[in-house]
């Protein structure tokens, strides 16, 4: 039986259809069903008052500094070395083999699971270099796991601006010092932006190896060999335990609400650097 | 009928080798030449794009470079401002005098000899900025950062380009905001800002319209009084109306050179005949 | 050059990593036998056995199971967004399932532990922790990886293609499935590996919805322990041969990952030379 390609083409229009409506809905109805159930308890104390009881009463002030610290530190090491990194192999230095090879690694390191980082972490930074379980063990073990992407976004922006401009810099009488930082890197930096706060965005989110490097102690961290708790953490800690549900859904709110700002103002930023080079 | 062409083109270029210890030099200039080439080849991976050129660029003067693609007109230019150096693969032998000085020796401010000797190239390539940005950034390399100075250079520059009436109330636009022609005569006052002495220009006016054509052409007829300008131009009818002294290149190689007067009407060799009566290129 | 030493102290920054996690992992699968470690049932760290055939045969499960959902509903994502929706559409579609990417793993694990391992212990049987529900979970979470990669492969067929086979006079699905399909097919090949590397390596949200058995599992709705979820488990109190030996399920891991990397990157770079005719 032959069917009219015409109808075909519809049945297989919407079939797509279904497939992405049912994938936007899991978006929103995870989105709607933890702000849903978690907003109404981020109120103005949860927010800045130390957990009570393990964690079933008072708020998540301490995992907030917490998350900010480990994250923030993290993508503070990062970035600097990566964007150096990425100039480096991109004005530096000439294609061929060293970079190649420089790149596939990269690339390989971006794929590899945040376990492996916590478990490096753990055995490098918290045990072997003595820096316990602390935010400076989490940030430096997840500045490790941003760096590649990091570098991979930076090197694409960079490679983004057309060859054009560099001739023109040169033309003019600029060193190659004056025409990366003053042609290049201005036209390349919403997409580094961008490569930048999506990190954040994942170092935010990351679970795995900040259980394994920066510990989970509910206390506030005065230092960064203090061990400290992240937000993504303690609700994993919450559900877990069954400690406190309510507290469980609002601080996953404050996590998603924070990906959404994140994410869009990464989104911005992109559409500034297609704006800007195409 | 493009590989007969290609055959023929090269044996004529084996002939013109062989007859090189018989051709003339090319005219002197009248005074102290600007700009001495000597005995200059260019080389790209061991493959030579210019071979053995003698030619003197004198100052206040328009010379024109003609000849078909692949001829080594762009590899000329860009190496007369080092451009070049930013092959990887580019080497070369013999000397470029400029002001009696190589610019090749080690040990050369390159950046300062770009700031001499400056380029326009055939797209014009507006950086991603204002107007006035892209005029100040070639003085703020040099180091200016007197504003007064910046503004006063700026004006003058667009004043020399026959650009300054149209964009002075515009000067905090986005440059790709102009139109084709003001975009490039942008570029020329660009280099102007940094107060060259000689102009290279690579087909400046490939992409314009006959207007705009023209007001560039008009603004070269004006600089030349103050500064050596080399063009090179695809466009034979450019050359024969914009220029004082012309040369021909072909295959790497300058076949000719003269006053354009002289190569248009009498050419020394038939193959520039050949190449400005459209028999080939 | 400041640059280089920043570049080059990045570079073996990750390097340190490969190192650190074999020296530590491969000491214990000679002591076991490498026969043994991976062929071996039997998970008994207190009496030193050390068989980690259950957690690979869990992992490959859901790994697969995630690949069935996530390329099914990435690429209909994909598909449709590239040349069956207006650019408008793309502009909103596109964001949100980059979106989809941001929500931290816990917060999926959550999801899944709440609403969809009841369903399926309701509805379909056994604990409900099970193949089933880690698969669903990791295919969405998957999901956005193919979608975009995908969507990199066929933006990148030319439009001539596509072109071409309209005006011979078939319909735009006709010329999806026979002339762009194929024609990106590598990219494709390609983001479906990556997004099995992604599946392979994630760790939180496994372990929410898995049920986390040391056991082969016999059906979709049996429970499962993976790689990831051992090492996350267990590190915690592990210690001696029992913590190296979790680091050797990392080594696993890694090469595992390394494969999958090394197959998507040669895949992709061999069919675009074949592309390009030579």
């Amino acid at each position: 039986m032959k069917i009219h390609p015409h109808i075909t083409q519809r049945l297989a229009v919407i079939a797509m259809w279904t497939l992405t409506a049912s994938t936007l809905g899991v978006l929103l109805f995870i989105i709607a069903y933890i702000l849903g159930h978690g907003l109404p308890y981020v109120t103005w104390s949860f927010l800045t008052e130390s957990p009570k009881s393990m964690g079933r009463e008072g708020g998540i002030l301490p995992m907030i500094v917490g998350t900010i610290w480990v994250a923030g530190l993290a993508v503070a090491l990062a970035a600097p070395i990566g964007v150096a990194t990425a100039v480096y192999l991109t004005e530096y230095t000439r294609e061929g083999r060293l970079t190649a090879v420089i790149r596939f690694g990269a690339d390989c390191l971006a794929g590899i699971p945040s376990i492996i980082f916590g478990l490096f972490g753990f055995v490098f930074f918290a045990i072997y270099l003595g820096m316990g379980l602390s935010v400076i063990s989490g940030a430096l073990t997840l500045a490790l796991m941003v760096l590649p992407t990091i570098i991979r976004t930076s090197e694409e922006a960079i490679r983004a601006v057309p060859h054009a401009y560099r001739e023109v810099s040169y033309g003019l009488g600029s060193t190659r010092w004056q025409m990366v930082t003053q042609v290049v890197l201005k036209s390349a930096m919403p997409g580094i932006g961008t490569g930048i706060v999506l990190s954040i965005g994942r170092s935010i989110s990351e679970t795995a190896a900040v259980m394994l490097t920066a510990g989970s102690a509910l206390g506030f961290p005065h230092s960064v060999l203090d061990s400290s708790r992240t937000m993504a953490l303690h609700f994993y800690i919450l559900s877990r335990e069954g400690l406190s549900m309510t507290n469980a859904y609002a601080t996953a709110s404050v996590l998603i609400l924070a990906i959404l700002v994140i994410n869009l103002a990464a989104y911005w930023l992109m559409r500034r650097f297609i704006a800007k080079v195409a | 009928m493009p590989d007969e062409n290609h055959d023929e083109v090269e044996r004529e270029a084996a002939r013109l080798m062989a007859e090189e210890r018989h051709r003339e030099p090319p005219p002197a200039c009248p005074a102290r030449a600007k700009i001495i080439v000597e005995d200059f080849s260019a080389l790209f991976d061991g493959t030579p794009a210019l071979k053995h050129i003698h030619l003197e660029i004198c100052p206040c003067e328009r010379l024109a470079i003609i000849g078909p693609a692949g001829s080594g007109k762009t590899t000329f230019l860009r190496s007369l401002n080092r451009l070049n150096d930013l092959h990887w693969t580019f080497s070369r032998t013999g000397r470029i005098l400029l002001d009696g000085q190589d610019i090749y020796e080690p040990g050369t401010d390159v950046a300062a000899l770009r700031r001499r000797v400056g380029m326009v190239y055939a797209v014009p390539v507006p950086l991603p900025w204002t107007v006035y940005e892209n005029l100040a950034y070639g003085p703020r390399l040099a180091g200016v950062t007197d504003r007064r100075l910046l503004d006063e250079t700026v004006e003058t520059a667009l004043r020399s380009a026959f650009l300054w009436d149209e964009v002075k109330d515009r000067l905090r636009d986005q440059a790709t905001n102009l139109s084709g022609g003001q975009q490039q005569r942008l570029c020329l006052a660009r280099v102007l800002a940094l107060q060259p002495e000689v102009l290279l220009l690579d087909e400046p006016c490939s992409g314009l319209d006959p207007i705009s054509t023209a007001r560039i052409e008009e603004a070269l007829l004006e600089l030349k009084s103050r500064y050596s300008i080399v063009l090179v131009t695809n466009n034979t009818k450019q050359a024969a109306r914009a220029s004082d002294r012309t040369a021909f290149f072909l295959m790497g190689e300058l076949v000719e050179c003269g006053t354009t007067e002289q190569i248009f009407t009498n050419p020394r060799h038939h193959r520039t005949n050949d190449y400005i009566t459209g028999h080939f290129g | 050059m400041l640059l280089m030493l920043t570049a080059l102290s990045a570079i073996s920054g990750l390097a340190l990593i490969t190192g650190f996690i074999f020296k530590e992992g491969l000491p214990i699968i000679a002591k076991v036998g490498l026969g043994d470690f991976i062929g071996s049932s039997d998970w008994y760290p207190s009496e030193g056995r050390f068989g980690i055939l259950p957690m690979i045969a869990g992992s490959l499960e859901v790994t697969a199971g995630a690949m069935v959902i996530g390329v099914l509903f990435g690429l209909g994502c994909a598909v449709l967004l590239v040349d069956f929706v207006p650019p408008r559409a793309v502009s909103i579609i596109k964001p949100s399932i980059e979106l989809l990417a941001g929500i931290p793993s816990v917060v999926y694990g959550f999801m899944g532990v709440v609403i969809l391992v009841p369903f399926i212990r309701d509805y379909l049987g056994g604990p409900g922790l099970s193949v089933l529900a880690a698969s669903i979970v990791l295919g969405i979470m998957v999901l956005p990886t193919v979608t975009s990669i995908s969507v990199d492969a066929l933006q990148a067929v030319p439009r001539a293609y596509r072109e071409g086979s309209i005006a011979l006079g078939a319909t735009e699905w006709q010329t999806t499935h026979m002339v762009v399909l194929k024609a990106a097919r590598s990219g494709i090949v390609a983001a479906v590996i990556l997004g099995m590397g992604r599946a392979v390596g994630e760790t939180m949200a496994v372990i929410m919805v898995a049920g986390n058995t040391i056991a082969v599992p016999h059906s979709i709705l049996a429970p499962v322990r993976t790689l990831t979820s051992n090492i996350a488990l267990e590190m915690g109190y592990a210690s001696g041969d029992h913590r190296q030996a979790l680091f050797a399920t990392g080594v696993t891991l890694f090469v595992i990952i390394m494969i999958l990397n090394t197959v998507a990157l040669t895949v992709s770079r061999r069919r675009g030379r074949r592309a390009q005719g030579q």
